[in-house]
């Protein structure tokens, strides 16, 4: 029994020692710039964003389902933030942020109800028709143009996404500590709170039934549609949150950005144990999947790869990450037959 | 106290182009096992789908305890107290029993789960059922079927219903589980349950019910004590008409060993296992559930790599590494599973019919449409498929039609070797016999045929030769003439038991 717990600990843990492992190989590569604090900072403020957003893509896939709408919706979100700021002055960051999550939520629920009401086959469908209208939305209302946020008195609304607290100087004013990211401390209350809402809540275990037998949860009276279509608003407002966390990481608004936002979001989630066929995944997989897909990034940027061949490598991390995941689901197929006998 | 615990009265429902229901009442007494019978498509499911609120009927009304209720929705029908235990069951195997055991109903402290409690009620519900064992914290899908079915059961038990319908319950089950699960259903009569209890099985309506209904067409035939049934009578009521002979076994004349194999083994699944088959013959390969047939089966097919072993077909030793290899040696397999292994439930009747062969449909790249439809054509001709045309999608025919289109799909390879898992499972009296006349023919045309089956009067009245597993090993091989081809045996070697020579 021991024995068993203890491999079960372990398979769990095996993304975590992929990661482990991903940053000794860059250690020994690196050992001058990669294990800094500075620049673990930097890996954990870059993670953020994608952070945000695979939580939401999360819950899609623990339903069968997919949200490739998010890197757009984001972006929207940003651009809808910038277009207030530049055009109509407002610099209240509550009104800015309420303006931002509302639209990006908006534009989820619509791709729950397109699934949900209209009955579109698959939320592959609503998903992938909503990424290109919001994508040309976000065009449209910058006109094509980026928004600088720098010296428009939204200095607290950048805060969100670009500071650090807990930053240490010494006597002499240089800093020794940089501080741990605001946007990272934000990830991790978020992502407690999902910890609770999938694990704890009816509406999260909901969500799992949904995905791992459809007809089981529509039998047993659970309201699917209703549960889809908050899934998708769920995955909308985690999309938003990376919008408004966006404008001070970024310090502007641009309609181009965000192209690899779905991919890596979906990385993130996979990576961490989700799976495409539904009723699986956990919160936590996905911040180590997430850390892995920024810590490959930073590291090979910091080892002087060009940006074209980083996408080959985290193609590739993401087919691996499956693969493994399909060998270790028929190793476990044979050990419960085996341990029937 | 009113006569019934739940009562349907003059329900209709129609569904396009069907009238599923007409005008059917049914009343269950509190603490009454109540049987249901009726051939597919009779309407039973349809019923069970309507007390559960799955299904809103056009007329008539359903009353609890005496009391007019309206179900929109399964949440009312449970809140009613009627819980059910569906023949597919309905367990997400990647959550944890626990959650399965309360799907669909919260048990909350604050605004989240009560997990605590929950631990407590399942292991209680599973413990009133004889299974204190199971770890609630467990994946379902980590269970066999027997006990995964525990857990829905359980699911009712702890709703505290009133009425619980088991809709098929024994057809995926072992001998020894079903004792089980009679066992758990008498301890549920005896706690006051009303147990609603729809089967194709006559022996257990006539070991289990008190009370028996029959359906046909959608309407109401008759319902009566079952002491004052029998056999024939419950099938004149089902099929409208007499059956003369439930299993109408024709001979076919013994030919060749067609299939062999020696020595199969596979790890921690199959032993040693060997057997012979020949042509012009029906091999039944009996046993209980889990003994290795349908294994066994898989292995021979290619579906399951073997680690050592040898097959022989028609006296050659052949390498069968996937299922194309034995599709290539005029093998056929009719999965147990139909739905999940042996259709495309999404497509037609006529591309289903020609799955295991494309290529010999078709010219060249293309397929050739005029000989599907000439094929097609004479496959529903001859094996009675019930359908409006090609055209239909096979997953709106009922399960019997379904299994003949199964088999339509393997004659379309003009294979030789017919291995059956389990053909009769889930199908209705009229339907079965069609399928063994379809095992006469094969049988008469020298083909040579296997059939794995849990039901021990189809084996004995269907096998030229019977082989028993159990745990993966062959136990016994039984010819027709043996003494030994009786069910007290049969069973015997089945449990372990040796038989003299």
């Amino acid at each position: 029994m021991n024995m068993k717990k203890a491999k079960e600990l372990l398979q769990k843990l095996g993304t975590l020692m992929a990661l482990v492992i991903l940053a000794a190989i860059f250690c020994i590569l690196r050992p001058d710039k990669f294990p800094t604090v500075g620049n673990i900072m930097i890996i954990l403020k870059q993670a953020s964003i994608n952070c945000l957003i695979a939580s939401g893509m999360l819950c899609c896939l623990i339903t069968a389902g997919i949200d490739l709408s998010v890197g757009s919706n984001c972006v929207m979100c940003t651009c809808l933030i910038g277009v207030l700021v530049q055009k109509f002055g407002i610099t209240n960051p509550v009104v800015l942020i309420l303006a931002g999550l509302a639209a990006s939520t908006c534009a989820g629920i619509v791709n729950g109800l397109l699934l949900t009401r209209l009955d579109l086959p698959h939320p592959f469908v609503s998903t992938m028709g909503m990424k290109n209208v919001l994508w040309g939305l976000a065009l449209v209302i910058t006109g094509s143009t980026t928004i600088g946020f720098t010296g428009k008195g939204v200095d607290s609304l950048m805060w969100i996404g670009g500071s650090s607290i807990l930053k240490i100087r010494n006597a002499e004013g240089a800093v020794t500590f940089p501080g741990i990211p605001f946007s990272f401390i934000l990830v991790i209350v978020v992502f407690c709170i999902f910890h609770v809402f999938l694990t704890k809540s009816a509406l999260g275990r909901q969500i799992y039934c949904c995905g791992g037998n459809a007809e089981a949860a529509r039998l047993s009276g659970i309201p699917s549609k209703n549960v889809l279509t908050f899934v998708y608003a769920l995955s909308g407002f985690m999309a938003g949150m990376a919008g408004v966390v966006s404008v001070g990481r970024l310090a502007s608004a641009n309609g181009n950005a965000g192209q690899t936002y779905d991919n890596d979001a979906i990385a993130a989630c996979i990576v961490g144990g989700a799976s495409f066929t539904g009723g699986k995944g956990t919160i936590w997989g996905t911040l180590i999947g997430a850390m892995i897909m920024a810590v490959i990034r930073n590291g090979l940027n910091l080892i002087g790869v060009s940006n074209d061949v980083q996408y080959i490598v985290i193609g590739a991390v993401i087919i691996l990450a499956v693969t493994i995941d399909v060998v270790r689901n028929k190793m476990e197929a044979k050990a419960r037959k085996m341990a029937a006998q | 106290m009113n006569e019934y615990v739940v009562e349907l009265k003059n329900v209709t429902k129609r569904f396009p182009g069907v009238v599923a229901l007409k005008n059917m009442s049914i009343g269950i007494r509190p603490g009454e096992i109540h049987g249901l019978i009726g051939e597919n498509g009779a309407g039973k499911s349809t019923l069970i789908k309507v007390l559960t609120g799955v299904h809103n009927p056009e007329e008539g009304e359903i009353f609890v305890d005496g009391e007019k209720k309206v179900f929109r929705n399964p949440v009312q029908s449970r809140e009613a107290g009627i819980a059910c235990v569906y023949q597919e069951l309905n367990i997400v195997k990647q959550l944890p029993v626990v959650d399965n055991v309360f799907m669909g109903r919260a048990v909350k402290k604050g605004l989240l789960l009560d997990y605590p409690r929950m631990y407590k009620e399942a292991h209680e519900a599973l413990a009133t059922l004889g299974h204190p064992e199971i770890d609630v914290k467990m994946e379902a899908g980590k269970l066999g079927t027997g006990l995964q079915q525990m857990v829905e059961i359980a699911k009712a038990v702890s709703l505290e219903a009133k009425l619980i319908i088991m809709d098929e319950p024994t057809s995926s089950l072992g001998k020894e589980e079903i004792v089980q699960l009679m066992e758990v259903v008498r301890g549920l009569k005896a706690k006051g349950v009303a147990i609603l209890f729809v089967s194709h099985k006559l022996e257990e309506l006539f070991e289990l019910c008190d009370r028996v209904t029959v359906m046909r067409d959608g309407e109401h035939i008759v319902t009566e004590d079952i002491e004052n049934m029998t056999e024939d009578s419950l099938i004149n009521a089902m099929v409208g008409r007499t059956l003369d002979n439930l299993y109408p076994k024709e001979f076919g004349e013994k030919g060749e060993v067609w299939l062999e194999a020696r020595n199969i083994n596979e790890a921690g699944v199959l032993h040693d296992v060997s057997f012979k088959c020949h042509a012009g013959q029906v091999t039944g390969f009996a046993g209980l559930v889990g003994a290795g047939r349908t294994e066994a089966m898989r292995a021979i097919f290619g579906a399951d790599k073997i680690d050592s072993g040898e097959v022989y077909v028609k006296g050659e030793k052949v390498t069968i590494k996937k299922p194309q290899d034995a599709i290539k040696r005029k093998i056929a397999f009719l999965t147990e599973d139909r739905k999940g292994q042996g259709l495309v439930l999404s497509l037609d009747v006529r591309t289903n019919l020609i799955l295991a062969n494309m290529k010999g449909f078709s010219n060249g790249p293309f397929l050739d449409k005029k000989r599907i439809q000439e094929t097609g054509e004479e496959n529903v001709r001859a094996l009675k498929i019930k359908t409006p045309s090609l055209d239909e999608v096979v997953g709106q025919l009922s399960g019997g039609n379904q299994q003949k289109v199964v088999i339509g799909k393997w004659v379309n390879i003009d294979a030789d070797i017919f291995i059956f898992d389990e053909p009769t499972r889930g199908i209705d009296v009229g339907a079965k016999i069609e399928v063994y006349r379809v095992m006469n023919d094969l049988v008469k045309a020298g083909k040579c045929v296997i059939m794995v089956s849990s039901e021990l009067p189809e084996i004995l009245a269907m096998s030229d030769h019977v082989v028993v597993m159990r745990g993966g090993r062959v136990m016994a091989d039984i010819e027709r003439d043996s003494k030994h081809f009786n069910s007290e045996d049969i069973m015997k070697a089945a449990w372990g038991g040796e038989l003299d020579e």
